[in-house]
């Protein structure tokens, strides 16, 4: 099976369970071990290639030019980890379906479960980094969720979340790490990169990568001074805290040094980085579970210290350490999941597992006692058992190495700490199961169903098997993931027990008598323990995060301080700033084209252009001047473009600047009609200075611009030449809007569909409880004429209207060949509307209106999709237009696009995004009139919203007379839900109300 | 023609950066429908300026001005158009609802 596969397996299983929960969890248990068998089953028909040296290889290419393949691969050491990743999987699934209550979210578990065990695969198939880095923050949050899975308890949220950040920030450091290696070897592929040893080690940035790298290792596998997350990580399940917390996500870290170990170890600072913490955890850790209480803890620590060893084993660098390291993630995977199942099994059926409480449970659960005591054994490390054979490894390596030219240290410490690993591992046995018959327990224990026992026993049996054998049982794995590790050619030494009288045989007797002797001491021990203070690694990080938090609440808070006048200025600062170094820093090159001659229009213009500008700046503070003085402003521009080529640039700015000012008209409606001066003085010179100084830099940059030829031939000459021939229309604008760019058309015109669309969500929003009360009680501020609607005007817009009609089809149909299109014609049309409306009223132009404006839009995004769309239908890529020349009767020959269908959709489009708009501001003002004028208005309210439409000529009946008062006629008016809305908004009053009071 | 362009331009900038720095809402808006035109009419600019020679294809003519950045600033006018009503409806959605029209939040949120 493709190693790629093997990988996508749990993920595609992953939904299953929890679709499978509603049939029992036995069967979401059974299509779990089903994917992970099949995963299983896959890799291990990959296993006689692997085994004879060989790597089964997928490439994939996803972002090449990144450096991002899904290029998995296995080789020894991903075929040692993904069997010990999917068979403890399998275990685990079986061991959960009878660990969890039916209470649990099962489903979830499983899930999870497999998201989890996808990621692991995944990392360790990679064979690129980037890949690997996607996998490894996937393990970081789908560990997340595991840990978190028992979401009541607090311990478990917030050893979830610990997790998640030591690790995490983690992952960020390796992504940095990792990025600096793939930039030295030139790949991101990691068999290309296994290749660079040299260039790698020669690099001024190897130490950085190495520290890098480490910072991700060492979080993800527990290494001091990063232990801490691990233990607070066990207040998740069991099954998670086995299958997570021993087997598999906390050795990630090791597989990735394992992984990278023929590039980055061999030197002085590998050696004494990595092989130094490895030691100080090991201790340290071994020290602290011989006095935890918490089988689980205790198991916790004790894992952390055996990753310690596995750790200071790679960090050696010699081939005998890397052995040692793959030989000992092969047995602490078997001893430790067992026994963390042994703790489940105890937890499960005893209520507790803590160690002063239970006792005696060698009678009562004879069944896990045996399991259990053949895991502990062989973590203290006994002959025959599998612990023995590596922990011998470990301290044979130990013996040789000198640490600065000290050769006792390392075998000191070495022993200590083995020593102190027995005491833990005979503490676990002698406390749990040994001793007086448990008094006063949760429950009354006894062995789990078979179900549940039956994977920790199958590990045990692993355990003795390997112990016993280890040649035959192991030998291949082994000898296979070493060679991987250490860069191939490795021919290993047969794996036995008795090598003889050697050194590391006497520092084992050691360690194991004085085990023994320590664990008979263990009281005074354990007194002066608990009357020791203690660093607290959880409120220490806890200290760390609430300090972040309130760093974090302090900057933004400074930067955000809800003064929108300060951001714009900073970032005028900013963008000036900025320009004025590139000005200063960079060259200006000559003057290349001639200035184009000046005549007097086009100094009037100019003249009525400043002045206009310079009078909105002095006089703003009356909007209505203002607006008036914009639209000055608005119309010079639009005359410009006609004296500068640009016909439809325009006829588009004329008739926005129409739409645009009857917008404003409508807000000013509401507004105040007068801005008072607000800001000092000195506020205001600034603001001139900074604006001033804007403006010269703006003019500055164009200036430049328009005095150079273009650097590069542009794009131009193309569209020019080709836009006859290719799209068969004279205008070359409309021509790249309608179908050389129609990509960006398309996308404009969603975009300014969308917009109306927040417009008319914002205009019910406001229509709705206290703004709707607001807008009802408003009374107009400045005097109203007399003539709502002005006959001369009415008449003259509805005769106006038919001629605006032909001319917007006029302009459309033109388009393709003479200033026109889509855009103005919607424009134009969307004017003679909005004439209709200023002219007859909301209400009478809103009760003839046959197509709403959101019926319009949609049709007009999916006119021109359509029109797109058809492009497949020729075999070609959307948008791409045809055309070809009709001649019917009676007409001359003309000129049939399919760009034309693309700029019918602009043309709906904007019409029905303008109209919805404007429309949106329309009903506030009718809503307002509502109050001024009375309830008589109610039939006209009724028919703003399109489904009320139907409803406007029932309404239109006499109302009872109280109807006159506009609250209670909307009370009966509209439905419940807007009756349960004023009752809310009432309490809300009266609550502020009642809040004033004192 | 330049130099009148490029000072037109440049007055159009100043004049909205200074009125987006007012503390009103209708003083903003118009400050950013100045610094639109300002914005499309140098986007325009950049295509250099050119005289009597729009991009529409005739027999027998063979010189025309760029017809790229008009395409842009064609469509950049229509969308300036939907934000200009967003941020209206806005400004007057916030007038309505708080009964003032300062763009800047206050000190303290008075009331719950």
């Amino acid at each position: 099976m493709s190693p790629a596969l093997i990988a996508a397996l749990p993920f595609l299983g992953a939904a299953m369970p929890s679709i499978l929960i509603r049939t029992g969890r036995t069967n979401a248990a059974a299509v779990s071990a089903l994917f992970t068998g099949l995963a299983l089953l896959g890799l291990l028909l990959n296993l006689p290639t692997v085994m004879a040296g060989g790597v089964v290889e997928t490439k994939i290419d996803w972002l090449p030019w990144l450096g991002l393949n899904v290029n998995f691969w296995i080789d020894g050491l991903g075929m040692l980890f993904a069997t010990l990743i999917l068979g403890i999987g399998l275990l685990i699934i079986l061991y959960a379906r009878f660990y969890l209550s039916n209470k649990d979210p099962v489903g979830q578990f499983y899930t999870y479960l497999l998201l989890f065990q996808g990621a692991m695969v995944g990392i360790v198939l990679s064979d690129n980094i980037l890949l690997l880095l996607i996998f490894w923050e996937l393990t970081s949050l789908s560990s997340f969720l595991l840990i978190g899975y028992w979401k009541h308890l607090p311990a478990g949220r917030q050893g979830a979340r610990m997790a998640l950040t030591v690790t995490g920030l983690g992952g960020l450091s390796m992504i940095a790490g990792m990025l600096i290696l793939g930039n030295i070897a030139g790949s991101y592929d990691i068999s290309e990169i296994l290749q660079h040893k040299d260039a790698i080690q020669a690099s001024p940035y190897y130490i950085p990568a190495l520290l890098l790298i480490l910072g991700g290792a060492f979080t993800k596998s527990a290494q001091f001074p990063f232990h801490f997350w691990l233990p607070h990580a066990m207040a998740a399940p069991t099954p998670v805290s086995a299958y997570l917390h021993s087997a598999t996500m906390v050795k990630a870290g090791l597989f990735l040094m394992a992984r990278m170990w023929p590039v980055l170890s061999g030197t002085p600072e590998w050696f004494y980085i990595v092989a130094s913490v490895g030691l100080i955890t090991m201790l340290i850790a071994a020290k602290i579970a011989i006095f935890k209480h918490d089988m689980k803890a205790l198991l916790a620590f004790s894992t952390v210290s055996h990753l310690g060893l596995i750790t200071f084993m790679l960090g050696l660098g010699t081939e005998a350490g890397a052995l040692a390291a793959v030989f000992h993630i092969i047995n602490h995977a078997t001893f430790k999941a067992a026994l963390f199942m042994s703790a489940g099994i105890v937890d499960h059926e005893a209520g507790t597992r803590d160690l002063t409480r239970v006792s005696g449970l060698r009678k009562l659960m004879p069944i896990t006692f045996v399991i259990a005591t053949i895991a502990a054994l062989s973590m203290a490390g006994i002959p025959f058992f599998n612990g023995f054979l590596s922990k011998e490894m470990m301290l044979e390596a130990a013996a040789h190495t000198k640490w600065l030219d000290n050769s006792w240290l390392i075998p000191v410490l070495a022993t200590i700490a083995a020593l102190f690993s027995a005491t833990y591992a005979f503490r676990f046995i002698s406390h749990g199961f040994f001793g007086p018959p448990p008094q006063d327990l949760p429950k009354t224990p006894h062995d789990p169903p078979f179900g549940m026992w039956i994977s920790p026993a199958f590990l045990a049996f692993l355990v003795i098997a390997i112990g016993l054998f280890p040649m035959a049982v192991a030998g291949g794995y082994v000898q296979m993931a070493t060679n991987a590790v250490v860069g191939g050619g490795y021919h290993m030494h047969e794996l036995k027990i008795w090598h003889g009288v050697t050194p590391a045989l006497i520092m084992s007797a050691i360690a194991v008598t004085g085990g023994i002797a320590l664990l008979a001491a263990h009281r005074p021990f354990q007194r002066l323990w608990d009357a020791t203070p203690r660093p607290e690694a959880k409120a220490m990080f806890d200290w760390v995060v609430v300090k972040v938090q309130s760093l974090a609440a302090w900057i933004t808070q400074g930067l955000h301080t809800g003064a929108m006048a300060r951001y714009l200025m900073l970032f005028t600062i900013t963008a000036v700033g900025v320009g004025l170094y590139a000005f200063m820093s960079g060259t200006l090159g000559p003057q290349t084209r001639a200035l184009t001659p000046v005549n007097g229009a086009a100094v009037t213009s100019w003249l009525l252009l400043l002045t206009a500008t310079m009078c909105i700046v002095a006089f703003h503070h009356n909007r209505i001047l203002a607006l008036v003085l914009i639209g000055i402003v608005g119309l010079t521009v639009s005359i410009s473009f006609i004296f500068l080529s640009a016909p439809d640039l325009a006829l588009t700015q004329i008739s926005v600047e129409i739409v645009t000012t009857v917008l404003m008209l409508l807000a000013l409606n509401f507004l105040p009609k007068i801005t008072s001066i607000e800001s000092s003085r000195m506020k205001i010179g600034f603001d001139v200075g900074l604006s001033v100084a804007a403006g010269v830099a703006v003019s500055g940059l164009i200036y430049a611009l328009l005095t150079r030829d273009f650097a590069f031939p542009t794009m131009s000459g193309y569209m020019l030449d080709n836009s006859y021939n290719l799209a068969g229309g004279d205008n070359v604008v409309n021509v790249i809007l309608v179908d050389f760019r129609g990509y960006d058309t398309f996308g404009e015109i969603t975009v300014l569909g969308i917009a109306a669309l927040v417009i008319f969500a914002l205009t019910e929003a406001l229509l709705q409880g206290a703004s709707s009360r607001k807008l009802i009680a408003w009374r107009p501020d400045v005097p109203r004429g007399g003539d709502k609607h002005p006959l001369m005007l009415l008449i003259v817009t509805r005769v106006m209207m038919p001629i605006a009609l032909v001319v917007g089809l006029y302009i459309f149909l033109r388009g393709h060949n003479a200033p026109g299109g889509g855009f103005i014609a919607g424009l134009v049309v969307a004017i003679a509307l909005v004439t209709q409306y200023m002219a007859s009223g909301f209400a009478w132009t809103q009760a003839r209106q046959k197509v709403y404006y959101h019926v319009l839009i949609a049709s007009g995004v999916l006119v021109a999709g359509i029109t797109g769309a058809g492009a497949f239908f020729n075999d070609m890529p959307f948008l791409t237009s045809d055309f070809g020349y009709v001649k019917l009767p009676g007409l001359d020959k003309f000129e049939l696009a399919t760009a034309a269908g693309f700029d019918l959709g602009v043309f709906l489009g904007v019409v029905g995004s303008v109209m919805l708009a404007l429309g949106g501001l329309s009903r506030l003002a009718r809503r307002a009139a509502m109050g001024e004028e009375g309830g008589e208005e109610g039939a006209h309210i009724a028919a703003e919203k399109p489904e009320a439409r139907v409803l406007a000529p029932l309404s239109a009946g006499p109302y009872p007379p109280e109807a006159k008062v506009p609250r209670r006629w909307w009370k009966t008016a509209r439905a419940a839900r807007e009756a349960t809305q004023n009752e809310r908004d009432t309490v809300h009053e009266n609550k502020k109300t009642n809040g004033g009071d004192h | 023609m330049e130099v009148l362009v490029a000072s037109a331009i440049g007055v159009l900038t100043a004049a909205g950066i200074y009125m987006i720095l007012r503390l009103r809402t209708f003083p903003v808006v118009v400050g950013m429908s100045l610094l639109s035109y300002a914005v499309n009419v140098f986007l325009f600019a950049t295509g250099r300026l050119v005289i009597n020679q729009p991009p529409i294809l005739r027999d027998g003519v063979t010189s025309y001005t760029d017809p790229i950045p008009q395409a842009l600033v064609l469509t950049a006018i229509v969308i300036s158009f939907g934000m200009t009503a967003v941020v209206v409806m806005l400004a007057l959605g916030a007038f309505i609802e708080a009964g003032n029209d300062r763009i800047d939040l206050e000190e303290e949120e008075d009331g719950q």
